[in-house]
C-alpha cells in the first residue's frame, strides 16, 4: 500500500460523502437553494417592481443573498462532525487537518455555492439584469463563491465546539467578506455600464487565492485546537 | 521566554512602570488638549473644525496599533502556548475597539462640516469599520465559550487572520481615491500638514500611547487575578 | 478471524515518562510513566475526571502535553509521537451519521483510513464479531444505542492497525458481546498488537493497570509559573 494515491482517494472519499450528506434529506444544499430563491424574490417587494431600479441593484442583491445562503448553509460544516465524533477520525486520516478542511470546503463549494451559481441567471431575469451582465455575474460568482466558502470555513472551524455558534458565526465571517462583495458586485457593474470588468475580475480571484491560502491555515489550526 | 513571562515578573514590571505612566498621560494630556483647542491656528481651508483632527488621527493610529498589539499576542499565545500573551490579547482588545469607534465617531463628526455627510462607503471608512468589527468578534469568541482557554485560542486565530485588514486600512486612501483624504503624516517624502499642527497632533498621540498603556496594564492585572480566582475555585470545588 | 495471517512488528514499543497533561484550564494528572509493547493489554482505571480519556486522546495526538516524553519505536524507528496510521482509537462518541447505513459509514471509515475498498467479505467477518451482520443495510438512524456503541467497535478488527485506544468499551455491552470484544482483544494481543483501554469495569483480559489515581497533581502546585491558566 504506497502513501501518495492513498491520500489522493482518501481526499475523494470525504469530498464524495460530504455532498452525498449535503444532498441527503435534511442537508443544506436544497435549503440554501430555497433560501437563495425566496430571498431574492422578496427584494421587488421591498424597493418596489420599477424595471430600473431593479436592474440596478441586481448584481448587488443577487451577491449579498449568495453570501447569505452560503452563510447559512455553513454554520454546521464541521460541527456535525465535531458532535458525532467523526472529526476525531478526520483527523487521524492520512490527510491531515489542512486536507480535511479542503476535502470538506470542496465538498461544501460543489455541492452548496455552485447551484447558487447556476441558478443566478434565472434569478437575474427576475430582477430585469441588462443583458450584458449575464455572462460576467455568472463568472464572478464562479471566481468569487469558493472565498465564500473557504472564508466561512474559518467561521465554521472557530465556533465549532460553541452550542448555537450559528449567529456568532455571522458576526466574525461577515466582515471579511467585504472584499469579495466589493469586487465581484464591482465586475457586474462594470459590465452593465460598459466598462472593462478585467480588473475587478482578477481583484476577485486574487481575494479567493489568499482565502485558500489564509482560509485552510486557519481552519486547520482552529480544529487542532477544538480537538484537544 | 516562560521565566521573563510569568505574572510575578509581570506585576514587578507593571507597579514600576505604573506611577510614570499615569505622570505621563495627565502631563501629555493636558498639553496636548492646550495646543489642539488654543495653542495652535485654525486651517486656511477648514477652519476651526480642524480641531477634530488632534482626537480623530491618533484615536485611528491607536486602533491599528492595538491591533497589531492583540495580534501579536495572540500569534504569542498559539506558538508558544503561553497564558500570559492569551491574556495580554484579551485586555488589549476592548481599549482597540474603544480607540476604533472614537475614531468612527469623531471622523463623522467632522464629516458632517467637511463632506457634508456622516459616513460615505468608502475604502477608509469601511476597512476601519471592518476592524471594529473584527474586535468584536474577538471579544465575542472569548465568551463564547465555558473553556477560556479554547475560546482564547480560537480568538487568537481570528485576530491573526483579520491581520490581512491593517495594510488594506494604511493603503485604503491611496488606492480608492475618496473623500477620505490621503496619508498627510506618516509618508515616506516627510509630513505634507503645517509644523504647527504637527505639535498637537504628535502630543496627542503621545498621550494615546501612554494612556493605552496605563489602562492595559490595569486590564491585565485584572485578567490575571480573574484567573488566578478561577483556578482557586475549581480547585476548592475538587477538581 | 478477520486477517488469519496478520502478524504485527513485535519490536513495537510506546513509552511514555514523566507526563503531564492540562484540559480545561486544568492540570489532569503529573509525573504519569506507562510503557506498553507488542502483544500488551493496558487497563486504566480510577475515578471520574482521573484523566483517562485525556490520556488516550494525548496519545492519539489530540492533547497536547504539557510535561514528559513519549518515545515510540516501531519498525527499528524512533519517533516522538505516535503516526496515526498506526492506531484506532473508539471514544464516547460512536463517528456514525445516522442517514448513512452501517455497510456505508464502515465503507467510508475503511476509506478514510487506508484509501482502499474493504472487500464486502471483510465487512461481513467484521460486522459478524458484534451480531451486526444482519443490520449491515440499515440506516444507523434506526439502532439502539448499543448496536451503535458495537458498530463502533467495529472498526477496531476491521481496519488492521497495531495500536488500539479504547475508551469504556464494555459500557452498554451484554455478556455475549463481552466475551465477543474480550476474544478479539485476545486475538489481537496474540497477533502482536497493543490495546490500551479506559474502563470503570472489572479486568477482563490478563494485563497492566495503570491506576490513574496516582498521578493527581497535588493541590497548590499550580503557581505563578504556567499552571495557573
Amino acid at each position: 500500500m504506497s502513501a501518495q494515491p492513498s491520500v489522493s482517494s482518501v481526499f475523494v472519499a470525504l469530498v464524495r460523502r460530504d455532498m452525498a450528506l449535503a444532498w441527503s434529506q435534511g442537508g443544506a444544499s436544497l435549503l440554501a437553494l430555497g433560501f437563495f430563491l425566496i430571498a431574492v424574490s422578496l427584494f421587488p417587494f421591498g424597493v418596489g417592481p420599477e424595471p430600473q431600479i431593479l436592474a440596478r441593484i441586481a448584481p448587488g442583491v443577487i451577491w449579498v443573498v449568495a453570501l447569505l445562503a452560503c452563510v447559512v448553509s455553513l454554520d454546521r460544516l464541521y460541527q456535525a462532525d465535531y458532535e458525532d465524533g467523526s472529526l476525531d477520525d478526520l483527523t487521524l486520516s492520512p490527510l491531515g487537518l489542512v486536507g480535511v478542511a479542503g476535502a470538506k470546503v470542496l465538498a461544501h463549494w460543489l455541492s452548496t455555492t455552485l447551484p447558487l451559481a447556476i441558478a443566478a441567471p434565472a434569478l437575474a431575469v427576475l430582477l430585469n439584469l441588462p443583458d450584458a451582465g449575464y455572462p460576467v455575474l455568472v463568472a464572478s460568482l464562479l471566481i468569487g463563491t469558493p472565498a465564500l466558502s473557504l472564508i466561512g470555513s474559518i467561521g465554521a472551524s472557530l465556533t465549532v465546539a460553541v452550542r448555537r455558534g450559528g449567529v456568532l458565526m455571522f458576526l466574525l465571517i461577515l466582515p471579511l467578506y467585504v472584499p469579495t462583495l466589493i469586487f465581484g458586485v464591482g465586475a457586474v457593474d462594470a459590465a452593465v455600464t460598459m466598462s472593462d470588468p478585467l480588473p475587478h475580475l482578477a481583484l476577485l480571484a486574487a481575494t479567493t487565492l489568499v482565502a485558500t491560502v489564509v482560509g485552510l491555515a486557519a481552519s486547520a489550526a482552529a480544529l487542532k485546537l477544538a480537538m484537544e | 521566554m516562560h521565566r521573563f513571562a510569568n505574572p510575578a515578573q509581570f506585576n514587578r514590571l507593571a507597579d514600576a512602570v505604573m506611577p510614570w505612566a499615569m505622570v505621563a498621560t495627565v502631563l501629555l494630556f493636558g498639553a496636548g488638549l492646550y495646543y489642539a483647542l488654543a495653542g495652535s491656528p485654525p486651517d486656511y481651508q477648514q477652519g476651526e473644525s480642524v480641531r477634530v483632527m488632534y482626537v480623530h488621527v491618533p484615536a485611528a493610529w491607536m486602533g491599528m496599533f492595538v491591533y497589531v498589539v492583540m495580534a501579536v499576542a495572540s500569534f504569542a499565545a498559539l506558538a508558544w502556548r503561553h497564558p500570559l500573551a492569551l491574556l495580554a490579547g484579551k485586555a488589549a482588545a476592548p481599549i482597540g475597539a474603544t480607540f476604533t469607534a472614537l475614531a468612527l465617531i469623531t471622523g463623522a463628526l467632522w464629516g458632517k462640516p467637511m463632506w457634508g455627510t456622516y459616513w460615505v462607503w468608502d475604502g477608509r471608512l469601511t476597512s476601519v469599520l471592518v476592524q471594529f468589527f473584527l474586535y468584536l468578534g474577538y471579544m465575542a469568541l472569548w465568551k463564547s465559550m465555558e473553556d477560556e482557554e479554547k475560546a482564547g485560542n480560537a480568538a487568537s486565530i481570528l485576530a491573526l487572520v483579520g491581520l490581512v485588514n491593517i495594510p488594506i486600512i494604511k493603503f485604503s486612501v491611496d488606492w480608492w481615491s475618496t473623500l477620505h483624504q490621503p496619508a498627510s503624516v506618516m509618508r515616506l517624502d516627510g509630513p505634507t500638514i503645517d509644523g504647527a499642527m504637527l505639535v498637537p497632533l504628535f502630543l496627542m498621540a503621545a498621550a494615546y500611547q501612554v494612556y493605552f498603556t496605563v489602562v492595559f496594564i490595569w486590564r491585565m492585572k485584572f485578567e490575571i487575578n480573574n484567573r488566578k480566582l478561577s483556578v482557586m475555585r475549581s480547585v476548592d470545588m475538587g477538581h | 478471524m478477520i486477517d488469519a495471517n496478520l502478524i504485527f512488528d513485535s519490536e513495537t514499543r510506546l513509552t511514555g515518562s514523566a507526563l503531564g497533561c492540562r484540559r480545561g484550564g486544568r492540570r489532569v494528572f503529573d509525573g504519569l510513566d506507562f510503557e506498553v509493547q507488542a502483544g500488551d493489554f493496558l487497563s486504566l482505571v480510577g475515578k471520574n475526571g482521573s484523566g483517562k480519556s485525556t490520556f488516550l486522546r494525548m496519545i492519539a495526538g489530540f492533547v497536547p502535553k504539557v510535561a514528559g516524553e513519549v518515545i515510540y519505536n516501531q519498525g527499528g524507528k524512533t519517533a516522538a509521537a505516535l503516526a496515526s496510521e498506526d492506531i484506532t482509537l473508539v471514544g464516547h462518541q460512536n463517528g456514525l451519521k445516522p442517514g448513512m447505513s452501517l455497510r456505508n459509514n464502515a465503507t467510508f471509515y475503511y476509506r478514510l483510513m487506508t484509501g482502499g475498498v474493504p472487500a464486502p467479505e471483510r465487512l461481513q467477518i467484521a460486522a459478524d464479531i458484534f451480531a451486526l451482520g444482519s443490520l449491515l443495510d440499515e440506516p444507523v438512524q434506526y439502532f439502539s444505542s448499543g448496536q451503535r456503541h458495537r458498530s463502533a467497535l467495529m472498526r477496531f478488527p476491521f481496519v488492521a492497525r497495531q495500536i488500539w485506544l479504547m475508551d469504556e468499551p464494555t459500557v452498554g455491552l451484554d455478556a455475549d458481546n463481552r466475551a465477543a470484544l474480550a476474544a478479539l482483544i485476545q486475538h489481537h494481543m496474540a497477533c502482536g498488537g497493543i490495546v490500551i483501554a479506559a474502563t470503570h469495569d472489572p479486568m477482563w483480559v490478563q494485563g497492566n493497570v495503570l491506576n490513574m489515581d496516582q498521578f493527581q497533581p497535588a493541590h497548590g502546585t499550580e503557581t505563578d509559573d504556567e499552571g495557573w491558566l
